[in-house]
């Protein structure tokens, strides 16, 4: 077996690194806390004099999603990162990525809200990432890393979704998982692709009209309401597709359980924990664990959630994707949240408390 | 002499550039836009790049810039061509990019995009029509909007303690390091459009060499906002906005 | 010595009846036709009765809006 080449990194710097790896062309972004270890390091690493990768600090993060709306509308693997009022100012450009169908990924490292908030961890941006955050019909793929080998796997995973569907595609992690090291194998060396090779998969970017060829146009913009809506449909058509193609989950002892804990990304880690304590104290508890939040896995949930007494949605905000598990379950079974907030992160047996005062005992 | 006989292609001396489709402008009769557009098309077909051009439309009257010159295009948020150009320009180094922005899309929401966008030295060409209003929203008051000037958000006149002065973006671009070439110009006459045409293809050429950041300001009309027929608002163009936004290089540092 | 000798075609479809050109040309060639719109609702130009009169300087083609004008110019013989 060829020997793996394992380093230990924060979850941040594993973003950079697997950019490089992964043939990214270019990162576009503002520095804001606790996600300032990605632009750092690859201006550290210098990807511009290896890979070729552009790597340019914006003026706001304003500027960064439209720079990645810029040179993914040009055919190029393109990413920013921020954080969650980062994010927030992102929404305009994420909407206009959506509405003109330019595959472009953003990295949110959550922090708590609302406002300026604090730069504790927090999974509060839910919402934003799965609602569309933007305004008009649209929804953004959303991978929720659960570890730093995630934040690694993910950046790959995200391109290719986003390239696949032509859609904007989002990496939700959160404080602890940007910050926290760990164990990580990196992804292989892929080289960026040839001018050639991007022409021949984007023959929709903007990469100077060919002889023979009409102009590419990238534009949201359509004023004739019968062809806007044409457009419209045509969208919420590829949703549908990506939501029957691209639902990613994890499970854990399910099989035997009689209660089950839905929770993504940081919350999921620590959930895992609780549901150890809790089954070492007679408790049958499992875990389900989306990976993608939208196409969020509703069908996978109410399947598995049959014969079970009761769900505990554990997340770090006041109850988010708890909305979409109840409308997953549609009243067949007590779903109930638990979550901290303002930066905190709950401890596992808070989990299992959790477990027994709001499930376990009615 | 028959009129017909000189009407045949071995006497064609001008005519609508190439790249111009046939779709037609929407743009008002007499608007200066359609002028500038002939102006890109033909400088990007006499310097051969039509297959390496790609342009950045803004939000605003010539948020439509695509339909009419056969070139890519990317439309922009509303003031973001800039950013949206530099990133274009880093991914694919030896295009020529450019953005067509007016008034208040870039001197008022983009300015914090155009003014680092130029400060970075992108190499980049950004076209600034000044009109000195918003068109495309029917007229209101824009950052370039002159003293005294009557718009539908200063329907008594621009009134500096109201609504502070005339922004002169040009004049800022050229304190800026990362620009080569800065200029003003205006296409009311034919010998200003030629010296546009000019100033054009000098920051074209700038960009293809990788000098640096060029703005070609150009002060330009709209009639309807202005609420003159074009011959006037060209008349009132030069008495008045030439007088405040004076015409010329304001920066040169290409060697070209 | 020859004389020079222009003509001009309208894209009088295409044309807004701005009027620019009409300033714009200095031989008093291009008239506003009377009293008649094109497709688009829009008065247009045309070439009037000092037609004969163009030199073929492209003034009205370059100030034009809506390239709507293609000029051609001839050297004619004695």
């Amino acid at each position: 077996m060829e020997k793996q080449e394992v380093t230990l990194m924060k979850g941040n710097e594993a973003i950079a690194y697997a950019a490089i790896r992964c043939g990214v062309d270019g990162f576009f972004g503002y520095p804001i806390t606790p996600q300032t270890e990605i632009i750092e390091t690859l201006a550290q690493l210098k990807p511009w004099e290896t890979t070729g990768m552009v790597v340019v600090q914006a003026e706001s993060e304003v500027a960064s999603v439209n720079m990645v709306y810029g040179a993914a509308g040009a055919g190029k693997r393109v990413f920013t990162t921020s954080s969650s009022p980062g994010v927030a100012l992102m929404q305009e450009g994420i909407s206009y990525m959506a509405g003109a169908e330019i595959p472009g990924v953003i990295v949110n490292v959550q922090r708590g809200g609302p406002g300026l908030g604090t730069i504790q961890p927090s999974q509060s941006d839910y919402f934003q990432a799965t609602r569309g955050g933007g305004n008009g019909d649209y929804n953004v793929i959303v991978l929720a890393p659960s570890s730093v080998q995630e934040m690694a796997d993910f950046m790959d995973l995200a391109f290719t979704l986003a390239f696949k569907y032509r859609n904007p595609a989002m990496i939700l992690s959160d404080g602890v998982i940007g910050q926290m090291m760990e164990k990580v194998v990196l992804p292989p060396y892929k080289p960026r692709r040839t001018e050639e090779e991007v022409k021949r998969e984007c023959p929709w970017a903007t990469t100077g009209r060919s002889a023979g060829r009409q102009p590419n146009i990238i534009t949201s913009l359509e004023l004739k309401s019968e062809v806007m809506e044409q457009r419209n449909l045509a969208l919420q058509s590829k949703y549908r597709q990506i939501e029957e193609a691209e639902v990613r989950f994890d499970t854990q002892q399910l099989d035997d359980a009689e209660y089950m804990i839905v929770a993504f990304g940081s919350a999921a880690r620590i959930a895992e924990k609780g549901m150890t304590s809790a089954r070492k104290r007679g408790m049958k508890v499992g875990l389900f664990r989306p990976i993608t939040l939208w196409p969020f896995p509703k069908k996978q949930i109410a399947e598995l959630a049959q014969g079970k007494k009761g769900i505990l949605v554990v997340e770090i905000n006041a109850g988010q994707m708890v909305q979409d598990v109840r409308l997953a379950i549609n009243g067949r079974l007590p779903v109930e949240h638990f979550g901290r907030l303002g930066g905190i992160v709950p401890d596992p047996e808070e989990i299992v408390a959790a477990l027994e005062t709001k499930l376990i005992k009615e | 002499m028959n009129q017909n006989n000189i009407i045949s292609p071995e006497n064609l001396v001008y005519a609508k550039p190439e790249l111009m489709n046939d779709t037609p402008m929407h743009y008002c009769a007499g608007c200066s836009h359609g002028v500038v557009h002939k102006l890109v098309a033909e400088v990007v077909s006499d310097m051969g790049l039509e297959e390496k051009t790609v342009g950045v439309c803004p939000v605003g009257c010539a948020v439509f810039a695509y339909r009419y010159l056969d070139v890519d295009w990317q439309e922009a948020a509303h003031g973001r061509a800039p950013a949206v150009a530099t990133a274009i320009k880093r991914v694919w180094p030896d295009r020529l990019v450019f953005t067509y922005q007016g008034d208040g899309d870039l001197a008022c929401i983009g300015t914090a995009e155009t003014i680092h966008a130029l400060n970075r030295g992108e190499n980049i060409t950004i076209i600034f029509i000044n009109n000195a209003i918003y068109g495309m929203t029917g007229g209101q008051m824009a950052p370039t909007t002159l003293l005294g000037q009557k718009t539908s958000t200063c329907p008594y006149g621009r009134d500096p303690e109201l609504h502070g002065y005339p922004l002169k973006m040009t004049e800022i671009a050229a304190q800026l390091d990362g620009t080569c070439y800065v200029t003003r110009q205006s296409v009311d006459t034919v010998a200003s459009v030629r010296a546009a045409k000019k100033a054009i293809r000098k920051a074209f050429e700038s960009s293809m060499a990788g000098k640096g950041s060029s703005l070609v300001e150009i002060v330009s009309t709209c009639s309807s906002g202005w609420k003159l027929t074009p011959v006037k608002a060209n008349e009132w163009l030069r008495e008045h906005m030439l007088a405040y936004y004076p015409k010329g290089d304001l920066k040169d540092t290409t060697d070209l | 010595m020859g004389k020079i000798k222009g003509a001009i075609v309208v894209d009088t479809d295409r044309c807004k009846g701005c009027g620019l050109c009409v300033v714009a040309c200095l031989q008093d060639v291009i008239v506003m036709a009377d009293k008649k719109v094109n497709v688009h609702g829009y008065p247009y130009v045309e070439p009037g009765s000092n037609a004969d009169r163009c030199i073929g300087c492209s003034a009205c083609g370059i100030v034009c809006p809506d390239g709507c004008i293609t000029v051609y110019r001839k050297r004619m013989e004695d």
